[in-house]
């Protein structure tokens, strides 16, 4: 480099011959300077990303192929040993309802509730809007142990309601059925304001003369939806439902605080299950086992979320 | 319309029939959006409404099968009273502030140099980097734990908050980057260049261009960040046994909930205490809040 | 201050795009030079290379006599007015133009006077305290050119700094811009789509098209005599009409067939000029303020022809009149009192001193 800069320096007043190589010389240098500060300043995300998403990624399924000491090698006999057991397969069975039932009622709440925020005069929404919020914005461990109490078998406030009005009890988290309802109720309860939130802003990014334009075309309240508001908002839709999926596949919180996984583990997801085989029970390679089957649903989710988002970032441009 | 037109209207009336008054049917739209917003308002605060009361309930009201749950009779604020005197919640609090601060602190100071570099300084594999941030963002924590625990552990920080400040920053950086990057992104470039010809450096047009005119990113990134930190539960739950290193939220659960005598008032008052910072934070800084909610979205 | 001079230089992107195709321009120290054509033809990136902010693929930049490719912007002495007035929102009117001063490590008195001096010149100083969201289209420009000229640079750009604005306010800054450079005298170069802007501000305009210049020479001496058929077409509002004609000796001289109407005689002093091009497939250009009502005989070369009028534009002062020669549709300019309605035949008369005769094969004006 220093040669070569004073050679730069001395050429500057020079003749004409000097500038190609000059010029190269010079650019190049101002260019790899750029990229260099540009690389300092990413370089501890890089760091973060690499060492503690990658690398951990990476470890976990070299570690789900060891066994339970981590002393020896097992090939994949922890996948093949969950595939068998009947309380994995309940596992992913109730995963999967879980986070479908439960994204599918956010996803219907939330965009009702924009749909009616979006109906009333400008000036109410806020306030509304920042009422709606409120179960996204308590940490969920904590809004769980209200609930928690609320489903208890013998204090339980909503069968205090039901009673009033003159139905029998509900024994909300003893039997597996009312168990799964209690645990989805909870999460679409928590998740619903963040649907709601997402299509409201959607809404409101669709201009008001496509509606007027509609109107006058002669469209209907559910025509302007079928043909204006859902076709606008497609691609958003499906970015929030695809990223609530993980999220709720990937759910802890509320299943660890309202069930622990029962009764008899009928309420158990993956996280948790992999929290109680690997943490609780100390098999940590089955654990990280239990966790990799989410990865190929995460990856397909993935995929598509990224697919919408930079169609959506072309769309805006 | 010429008089052909309007008569072939005229004799299709089903085509051109009134859908009936304007102002009706608007009426009708507002009482069914407000009798829904009521309705889900009432769900929605219930279980937090439902918290406070219990916590406001004497023990004996409580236990008393006969009065309805809904209702405070005397109302006394001995819960708070006992949680606030437990130096183990106490602990809670001062662990979690710790935690969140530094954390917090951290995420900015990667985040936004990071979102800089990305979305204005192009370098080699600057866009598999922006891509794989958003990726990283997808992850979730729920699917490291059990390497991370094992990395925690070889590192000597179980069961230490510091172990927690390591980990937090991959739920917090990657949001915030990406976000960062979407606000970054609409700031005009020439801005950027009016502040090259100005004689601005790159470091210069961060400090004194970007981080002023993207404010608002940066305070909602900040608020994102802090309630992610306060909230999260898999990694303490994970990493922490000890209660003197716990953060509130698996203290609380785990702490407070003991065996068949629950102490439901003081779980209520412990868990309304907890769960207050983000709530003020979101009063407070409602708009803030809701930007970075959408942006990941939204933008970019 | 400073001339600024253009050799052989090229852009080309990392596409294989070439956005400029060695052009050459020499600029004088304190001209007022005007870069105007359709978008993409090169305009701004030529502007944007004497600033810095893109990188050269060949040929040279000087700047007051030095080589400037490897310059940063911030090293080149320049200062630049942008569209959108990039103005930074966090900093007030004096902050703004104060920023680059500070950077540069002027002493404060120093920032005070001359933001003082360019506040004056413009007219902001009530507005100093303010930040530019508080502030209306045409004073973000002033504050604009505040910035450029508190740091009295070499070079002023400006990349199409009208454009934002309301037709009205755009005739006003307009004014503003030229008289601010009467005062400060400094060299400048000047991007815009806009021709009028060109024409009414230039002492030289330079007409780019397709990354090459065209034609570069004073605004009167574009619209007088275009040297191809692009620029003929590109000055002057309504365009020059160009219909296909053909070259014909006559007894005395020559005279110009025109498709689908009549023959129309060259001026004798011409005949030389066009000789070689008889018989041959050319273009004839007209302007429409060169095709006016027969009743007029204050010009000499008038060459009568009857058409039927298609359109006729009332526009105040004067009257466009279209109608149809062959495949072509013409624009003439006449006397709101002598123009007829749609429909009507109506005898005009063309000024032939002022014909042009297009070579459609290479484009060029004969």
């Amino acid at each position: 480099m220093a040669p070569d800069g004073v050679s730069g320096t001395i050429a500057r007043g020079e003749a004409d011959v000097t500038v190609p190589r000059r010029r190269t010389g010079s650019l190049a240098r101002l260019a790899r300077r750029r990229s260099t500060i540009a690389f300092l300043l990413a370089l501890p995300l890089i760091l973060i990303i690499a060492g503690l998403v990658a690398w951990p990624a990476t470890w976990a399924i070299y570690l789900s192929t060891l066994n339970r000491r981590m002393t020896a090698s097992v090939g994949l006999d922890n996948y093949l040993f969950l595939i068998e057991s009947e309380t994995f397969r309940m596992v992913v069975w109730q995963s999967c309802f879980f986070a479908i039932t439960a994204v599918l009622l956010k996803a219907l709440i939330g965009f009702w509730l924009a749909h009616m925020l979006h109906t009333i005069p400008a000036r109410g929404q806020r306030k509304w809007r920042g009422m709606l919020l409120i179960p996204w914005v308590i940490p969920p461990a904590l809004s769980t142990l209200g609930w928690w109490w609320m489903f208890d078998p013998s204090y339980s406030s909503i069968n205090w309601i039901l009673n009033v009005f003159g139905f029998p009890s509900i024994p909300w988290l003893g039997t597996p059925w009312w168990a799964r309802i209690a645990v989805v109720t909870v999460n679409v309860w928590y998740g619903a304001p963040f649907f709601m939130i997402m299509y409201l802003a959607a809404l409101k990014s669709v201009p008001e003369q496509l509606y007027e334009a509609a109107a006058i075309d002669g469209a209907t309240g559910l025509q302007k939806l079928l043909y204006v508001t859902l076709p606008m908002m497609r691609n958003i839709i499906a970015i929030t439902v695809l990223f609530s999926l993980i999220v709720t596949f990937a759910n802890y919180d509320i299943v660890r605080v309202l069930t622990n996984g029962g009764p008899r583990d009928t309420t158990h997801l993956f996280a948790t299950y992999a929290f109680q085989v690997g943490i609780l029970s100390g098999h940590l390679p089955r654990g990280a086992a239990v966790s990799l089957f989410m990865l190929p649903i995460l990856a397909v989710a993935a995929f598509f979320i990224l697919r919408g988002v930079s169609r959506r970032a072309r769309e805006m441009m | 319309m010429d008089a052909a037109t309007s008569a072939a209207n005229r004799d299709f009336p089903k085509l051109y029939r009134r859908a009936g008054s304007l102002s009706r049917e608007r009426a009708w739209a507002l009482r069914a959006a407000y009798a829904s917003l009521g309705f889900a308002a009432v769900i929605f605060l219930a279980p937090p409404v439902y918290m406070l009361i219990t916590s406001l309930k004497t023990n004996a009201e409580m236990a008393d099968q006969s009065l309805s749950p809904w209702f405070v009779r005397e109302p006394t604020l001995e819960h708070y009273a006992a949680i606030l005197g437990n130096p183990l919640f106490l602990g809670f609090f001062r662990n979690s502030i710790i935690v969140t601060l530094i954390v917090v602190a951290i995420t900015m100071a990667v985040s936004v140099p990071a979102a800089f570099a990305l979305s204005r300084m192009r370098f080699w594999g600057s866009t598999t980097l922006a891509t794989g941030v958003f990726l990283t963002y997808l992850v979730p924590d729920t699917l490291l734990f059990i390497p991370l625990y094992q990395i925690v552990g070889s590192l000597g920080l179980l069961n230490s908050i510091w172990g927690l400040v390591l980990v937090y920053p991959t739920l917090t950086v990657p949001f915030c980057t990406w976000i960062m990057i979407g606000y970054f992104a609409s700031i005009p470039k020439e801005l950027d260049e009016a502040a090259l010809i100005d004689g601005a450096s790159w470091l210069q047009m961060l400090l004194r261009i970007f981080v002023p005119v993207a404010l608002p990113g940066i305070i909602a990134a900040t608020i994102f960040a802090f309630t992610v930190s306060w909230a999260a539960f898999v990694y303490p739950t994970a990493f922490i046994t000890k209660p003197e290193a716990m953060p509130l939220t698996i203290g609380v659960v785990s702490q407070l909930v003991r065996g068949d005598t629950f102490a439901w008032g003081q779980i209520m008052a412990g868990a309304l205490l907890a769960a207050l910072p983000p709530v003020v934070v979101y009063v407070f800084l409602l708009d803030y809040y809701i930007a970075g909610l959408t942006a990941g979205a939204t933008k970019g | 201050m400073a001339q600024v001079s253009l050799r052989r230089l090229t852009k080309t992107y990392d596409g294989g795009v070439a956005a400029v195709k060695a052009i050459d321009l020499e600029i004088a120290d304190r001209e007022f030079v005007v870069l105007v054509g359709p978008s993409g033809c090169g305009k701004t990136t030529t502007l944007r290379m004497i600033a810095g902010l893109e990188e050269v693929t060949a040929g040279e930049i000087r700047i007051g006599g030095e080589v400037v490719n490897d310059i940063p912007p911030r090293d080149r002495d320049i200062a630049m007015v942008f569209q959108n007035y990039a103005l930074y929102p966090h900093m007030t009117v004096f902050e703004n133009m104060a920023f680059g001063l500070k950077l540069r490590g002027f002493p404060r008195e120093e920032i005070a006077r001359r933001v003082d001096r360019a506040a004056r010149i413009l007219g902001l100083g009530e507005l100093l305290d303010r930040k530019p969201k508080a502030l209306s289209g045409g004073q973000r420009q002033r504050v604009a050119m505040g910035r450029a000229i508190v740091r009295d640079p070499k070079v002023f750009l400006f990349d199409e700094p009208l454009s934002n604005l309301d037709a009205q306010l755009r005739v006003q800054m307009r004014t503003e811009i030229k008289a601010v450079h009467q005062t400060v005298k400094t060299t400048t170069v000047y991007v815009t789509h806009d021709q009028v802007e060109a024409m009414t501000l230039a002492d030289r305009v330079v007409v780019m098209n397709q990354g090459r210049i065209e034609q570069a020479g004073p605004p009167g001496e574009l619209y007088a005599n275009p040297a191809t058929r692009f620029v003929a077409g590109f000055i002057g509002s309504p365009a020059m009409n160009m219909i296909p004609a053909r070259l014909v000796p006559t007894a005395a001289a020559l005279a110009v067939a025109l498709e689908g109407g009549p023959t129309l005689p060259v001026p004798a002093e011409r005949t030389a000029r066009y000789a070689a091009h008889v018989g041959r497939d050319l273009l004839f250009g007209i302007r429409p303020e060169h095709v006016t009502e027969a009743t007029r005989t204050d010009k000499p070369n008038l060459a009568p022809i009857d058409v039927t009028l298609d359109v006729v534009e009332p526009m105040g002062m004067e009257t466009l009149v279209h109608f149809r020669l062959g495949r072509t549709s013409v624009c003439a300019r006449v006397d709101p009192q002598a123009a007829g309605a749609p429909g009507e035949a109506m005898r005009l008369a063309v000024q032939m001193d002022r014909m042009h005769l297009i070579d459609p094969a290479t484009d060029r004006v004969l």
